[in-house]
């Protein structure tokens, strides 16, 4: 073991466990690419790391500057850690439907919490971010869903990453939120092992974003068109909290304490499984399990767990 | 072919504030068109002026999202379930 310089250097190289003990095919094995290990315990602290580079390379934070961004917690927080260490000021447009941890974590790292209507979802809280930003111009927005760097840093980081670790790769699941992941990797996965395919899972967001007046009030992020998302996708699909949390509760007892994402995942990896006669399916657990403590995700029954996890955020 | 739709809380003014209702038709289309013909105000949030889906929607049939199947082909059996929802962010 090295010792590093800055906590930068432990932002991926995440390790990939075999937990085919969890597939129900036994032809097909099943691996968890462990974003969890990052060190604010998510995937977003990739994504977060490459946007504060690039945008000083661009010159578009100088000490001191403020920088805000929507955020439904992981990219929030991970901005907020790497921020604070720069020297910037965060502010981060939150809806009021997260768990009680991601608020907390952002004020460990010294964040500014603006929130945005708990009825609105994330879409409320882009929203909100987008006019603050046009009415204080000498604030800097990342904009994760707009920026290219996310779904670089995966087609650079994570996807290289995986061809490495799991080179006969057949089939890559991870879940659905500004799409970098599955973008990135799944560019990547594409151009260099032929066949792949690449499914995306996604929470059935509808009751928790009844404030939206209509339908155009839906959100694609712009990095999933500029992507070629829809062409890049082989196939999408919900994953309804019960099934989530099941899954969540499956990968504790192979010792991975998952967010509830990454039960959805395994969940989307289980029915790859059972449809294919044979093969090798990584999937992706993006954060660790420690902000999910309060919803009872393993403590509660089943049934009042997916009831809480209904009325939160968790992508 | 008998087929349930879920309808997204914006929707359901739109049809008497019912969260499902029954329908009927061998593809998606088909079951949209049934839709918009019992309940005329959801089509201008449903489907885009030339009758393909609205961009900000996914429609799914037994969670599946239509898009990544044969879109408005998508074959119906009995007893599917369609779910209609706003594209959503996440992050």
């Amino acid at each position: 073991m090295a010792v590093y310089r800055s906590v930068d250097e432990l932002i991926g190289g995440t390790p990939t466990l075999d937990v085919s003990r969890l597939s129900p095919n036994p032809s097909v094995r099943l691996y968890a690419k462990l974003e969890g290990h990052n060190p604010t315990g998510s995937v977003k602290d990739r994504v977060a790391l490459a946007m504060l580079d690039q945008a000083e390379a661009e010159g578009r934070l100088q000490p001191g500057s403020v920088i805000i961004e929507p955020s439904s917690g992981n990219t929030g927080i991970a901005l907020a850690m790497l921020g604070q260490r720069r020297g910037y000021v965060v502010k981060i447009v939150l809806p009021g439907n997260v768990t009680a941890e991601r608020r907390q974590m952002l004020e460990i790292y010294g964040a500014e919490i603006i929130s945005s209507p708990a009825e609105q979802g994330s879409n409320g809280a882009v929203r909100r971010a987008l006019e603050l930003a046009d009415a204080n111009p000498d604030w800097t927005m990342l904009y994760q869903y707009g920026n290219e760097a996310n779904p670089q840093v995966h087609y650079r980081t994570t996807g290289p990453e995986i061809v490495a670790d799991v080179g006969d790769i057949t089939h890559f699941i991870a879940g659905l939120g500004t799409s970098g992941t599955l973008l990135g990797v799944g560019r990547y996965l594409k151009e260099h092992v032929p066949g792949v395919q690449v499914w995306a899972v996604e929470p059935p967001a509808g009751e928790q974003v009844e404030g939206l007046r209509s339908l155009d009030e839906g959100y694609v992020p712009p990095i999933f068109e500029n992507w070629g998302g829809a062409d890049l996708l082989d196939r999408k699909m919900i994953v309804r909290p019960r099934e989530s949390i099941e899954a969540t509760r499956m990968l504790a007892t192979e010792g991975v304490f998952s967010g509830i994402s990454g039960g959805a995942a395994l969940a989307g990896a289980r029915k790859a499984a059972a449809a294919v006669d044979g093969g090798v399916i990584v999937f992706v657990v993006s954060d660790h399990g420690w902000k999910y403590l309060s919803v009872g995700a393993w403590t509660d029954d089943l049934e009042v767990a997916a009831a809480n996890a209904d009325g939160v955020i968790y992508f | 072919m008998p087929v349930t739709v879920r309808l997204p809380t914006v929707l359901r003014p739109h049809a008497n504030g019912q969260s499902k209702v029954d329908a009927e038709g061998s593809t998606v289309a088909e079951a949209v068109s049934w839709l918009v013909g019992q309940f005329p105000a959801i089509a201008p949030n449903l489907l885009a002026p030339d009758g393909s889906l609205h961009r900000f929607v996914n429609v799914y049939v037994n969670d599946e999202d239509v898009r990544y199947l044969s879109q408005m082909d998508t074959a119906l059996a009995d007893g599917d379930e369609l779910s209609i929802l706003p594209a959503v962010a996440g992050g």
